[in-house]
Formats: C-alpha cells, sequence, structure tokens
C-alpha cells in the first residue's frame, strides 16, 4: 500500500494516472467509515487534503466557483452562507461539527449516495461538475454526475476540481427528515431555489430515489402561478397542487430508514412548507 | 513519509512514528502506537465523538483520520488539555468544570466531550445553550443526560471569562 500526499492538482492528476485504481481521500469522513469496518481495502490512496488549489472559493460576478476540498463547516460559515444559502443549509445538516470540519463538498459528489445532503442543492442549482485528469479539465452537469446509487460519472485518473453554482436573487429553502436534528442520515430531503430573475422555481429532491432528482412539473406550476410581481404566497390550492406534483416526482423505495409511502408523504409536506417560507412576507421575493 | 515514518507532534511533542501500517487511523496511532490512551475507541463511523481530537486547529474523529495522510502536523488530545493548567492537579477549566458540575459517569465519552467543549470555548466566550448544543452535538454520552454536562459548559465558560479578566 500507498500513500500519495498531493501537494499540488497537477500532482494529484499524475498520482491518479499512474494508479488509476486508488482510491482518492479528502475528508475521509466517508472513505475511513469503510475502511474501519473492513468493508475496503485501500491498496493505493491519493490524498488531497493538502492540494491548496482544491481549498478556498471565487466569486466571478453571479458564479460562485468551490473548490471541491471546501468542508461542510466552510459552507455554513459566515462567508458562503449567504450566497448559496440552501447549501449552507444542507452543509449544516451533516453530521456532526465534527464531520462538518473534514466533510468536503467535492467527497458528498465523489460518493453520491442517494442521501448526501449536498445533491439535491446541487441539483436544484443547475450545478456543474468540473472533473480534472491528466488529459485536462472537462465540465459534467450535475445531472449527468450522479449516475446511479454511489455512482459518477467519473471515469479512472479523474478527480473533482471544483463545483461551480450560480448566485441567485431570491430565497432558498434546504429541508431534511429525519430521526434528529444532528448526526442523521436522510430520509428525505428537498432543495428549493428561486430566481428572481429568471422568474423560476426550482425544486430537488434527495433520498426518494437513486439519484438526486427535479421535480420538473412542479417547478413549472409554481413558475407560472406566482405573482412575480407582487411576490405575494400562492394560493392555497396552487400550493396543494405544486406539492402533489413534487410527491409524484419522487420514487422512493423502503428500507431500514423509512418506507416509501412515509417517504412520498414527507417530501409532500416539506414541498408546501418550503414553498410556504419562500414567500412569507419578510423574505424579500417581492422586487 | 517516503520511508513509511510518520511524523506527528502530538501535544507540543514530537514523533517519528516507524511501525504504522499506512492503513492505520491516526486514532490507532495515537493509542497504539504512541500509548496515548485518553482518545476513545468506540463507533469507528463518525457517530460517537469519543475519539474527538485536534489535528492542527480542526476539531476531527480521530477515528476517520488517516494518519499517512496528516503526517507532519499538529495534534492535541486530552492527554494535552491539562498541560498549561495553573490548577494543583494539572486539571484544565474545562475538566474542573466536568469534575464541579457532576459532569462524568462511567467517563467513556468525557474525552471527547472535554474535547469538543474546550474547542468551542477557544472560538466563542459566551455561548448561548443553542450554539452548545450544536457544538457537543457530536459527543454522545449515555449516562448523564446532558443536564450536567450543559452545566459544566457554562461553569467552564464562566471560569474561563474570568481567568481572562484577572492577568
Amino acid at each position: 500500500m500507498t500513500v500519495t500526499i498531493a501537494r499540488t492538482l497537477d500532482d494529484a492528476c499524475a498520482a491518479l494516472a499512474d494508479r488509476p485504481d486508488a482510491v482518492v481521500l479528502a475528508g475521509g469522513t466517508d472513505l475511513m467509515v469503510e475502511v474501519n469496518r473492513g468493508l475496503r481495502r485501500m491498496d493505493d490512496v491519493v490524498a488531497l487534503d493538502r492540494v491548496a488549489e482544491l481549498r478556498g472559493w471565487d466569486r466571478d460576478g453571479d458564479e460562485l466557483r468551490l473548490g471541491a476540498a471546501t468542508t461542510c463547516a466552510e459552507l455554513a460559515g459566515d462567508e458562503l452562507a449567504p450566497l448559496v444559502p440552501a447549501l449552507a443549509q444542507a452543509a449544516r445538516t451533516v453530521g456532526s461539527p465534527q464531520i462538518r470540519n473534514a466533510a468536503t463538498i467535492g467527497g458528498n459528489l465523489a460518493t453520491a449516495s442517494p442521501a448526501g445532503d449536498t445533491l439535491p442543492v446541487l441539483a436544484a442549482l443547475d450545478a456543474v461538475v468540473e472533473v480534472r485528469s491528466v488529459h485536462g479539465t472537462r465540465d459534467v452537469p450535475i445531472d449527468g454526475f450522479v449516475t446511479g446509487v454511489k455512482s459518477n460519472a467519473l471515469a479512472p485518473g479523474e478527480l473533482i476540481a471544483a463545483v461551480r453554482v450560480p448566485i441567485l436573487d431570491g430565497p432558498q429553502e434546504f429541508l431534511k427528515v429525519g430521526t434528529r436534528n444532528a448526526m442523521v442520515i436522510s430520509v428525505a430531503s428537498l432543495a428549493l431555489v428561486v430566481d428572481r430573475a429568471g422568474r423560476n422555481v426550482r425544486v430537488a429532491l434527495g433520498s426518494v430515489a437513486p439519484v438526486p432528482v427535479r421535480a420538473v412539473e412542479a417547478e413549472v406550476l409554481a413558475s407560472d402561478r406566482i405573482d412575480w410581481d407582487a411576490g405575494a404566497a400562492p394560493g392555497p390550492v396552487v400550493v396543494d397542487r405544486f406539492a402533489g406534483l413534487v410527491a409524484d416526482a419522487a420514487r422512493p423505495i423502503d428500507d431500514h430508514r423509512g418506507t416509501a409511502a412515509y417517504r412520498r408523504h414527507a417530501v409532500e409536506v416539506l414541498a408546501r412548507r418550503a414553498l410556504r417560507r419562500a414567500f412569507t412576507a419578510g423574505s424579500g421575493v417581492a422586487a | 513519509m517516503g520511508d513509511g515514518t510518520l511524523a506527528l507532534t502530538v501535544n507540543g511533542r514530537a514523533h517519528q512514528v516507524v511501525d504504522a501500517h499506512p492503513g492505520e487511523s491516526l486514532l490507532f496511532v495515537l493509542r497504539e502506537r504512541l500509548g496515548l490512551a485518553g482518545s476513545k475507541n468506540a463507533c469507528e463511523e463518525g457517530e460517537c465523538g469519543s475519539c474527538t481530537v485536534r489535528v492542527d486547529a480542526r476539531l476531527v474523529c480521530g477515528c476517520l483520520v488517516l494518519a499517512a495522510a496528516v503526517d507532519g502536523s499538529e495534534v492535541t488530545t486530552i492527554e494535552g488539555l491539562g498541560i498549561e493548567a495553573s490548577s494543583d492537579a494539572g486539571l484544565s477549566d474545562v475538566q474542573q468544570a466536568f469534575l464541579d458540575a457532576g459532569a462524568v459517569q462511567c467517563g467513556f465519552c468525557t474525552p471527547g466531550l472535554l474535547m469538543a467543549v474546550d474547542h468551542l470555548l477557544d472560538d466563542d466566550p459566551e455561548p448561548d445553550e443553542l450554539v452548545v448544543r450544536e457544538a457537543i452535538s457530536g459527543n454522545l454520552c449515555r449516562c448523564t443526560g446532558y443536564g450536567r454536562i450543559l452545566e459544566a459548559v457554562e461553569l467552564a465558560a464562566a471560569s474561563r471569562r474570568d481567568a481572562e479578566r484577572t492577568p
């Protein structure tokens, strides 16, 4: 077994090109659990913790580029939270402070768990994943990145360098159902973002399908029926119809954390709650 | 680390670990290679917080850190908490507060909780209860019911503020 501690992104890509089967280690909060349980044999590891280029973030106009090693604690922190509030809310629900100090957004993407908490937010934001290898950089839209339960679009030798998300003008919500307020893996989750300039509402669901799903019909309904000039909350009939369409978009299964029926019900409740919160007086939807 | 030797500064002391397997967690190295058994090993999945340590000023679960990946880092464990203490017993303010409040029963979660609370008070000398609850949300205690732990945090915060007022 070898452990390569990469110092630059080029180093990391070169090490991965050399050993395409190597395991990429970022925060370790998923990987080390498997190692400790004896489920994962690691022959070669490429550790990204010391790669400065993967840390930090840049704002370019209305676009935010988050280095893959940005931690959940940083996402939830005072600098980033105002720019992408739903991502901050999602990051804050991940694990505990100890976990959030280590866990990274790149790791959440690479693990591609159906319960990955940042994934529905990234889906709602139409995030773009920057993938890097010795052959260069390519952009993968989020809806093509997560390809199934714990599988992603990375080819051998590739790693995640960054994630780009828009900075939108409008309220955002991330809501999650679990057994308690900390250290909980989502039973169901929902991200709702409002793009006031584009006059649309976008909704994505987590833990109710193999991959994050967008509730497209619900989005179309809400975007059509909202009075954008007044910024008023839609009426109860529209909210109910919206929530029903969100529930229809879910493709949940029964598992040890919950039943399919419960999950469908949960996202319906979350949808109603998120839309009402986003368009409640004081949330600043009106221009 | 090319030769497999791991350099770690633990509680201010430099260590060269020559016999660690590259797949070992930091917790395993601390406990089994360096004989620092204060950090506890329980869930091995980041759930219980009993292995909480500081690595380069970041509070983390030692069981989820690959030791080889933090070669050259500074680590603080529970054994390092009392080092600069002025009390005769060599206890830090947080340790003393846990004793005074009776916040320790079986003691297994205590080292991790002490690390988390010490870290919290470094960041925020006057945390409200919600902040305290969130700060210790990754440390499971199955004995005390947390009431006395919350009291201990309040005591520790007050005693740290007092200490800073009287130089």
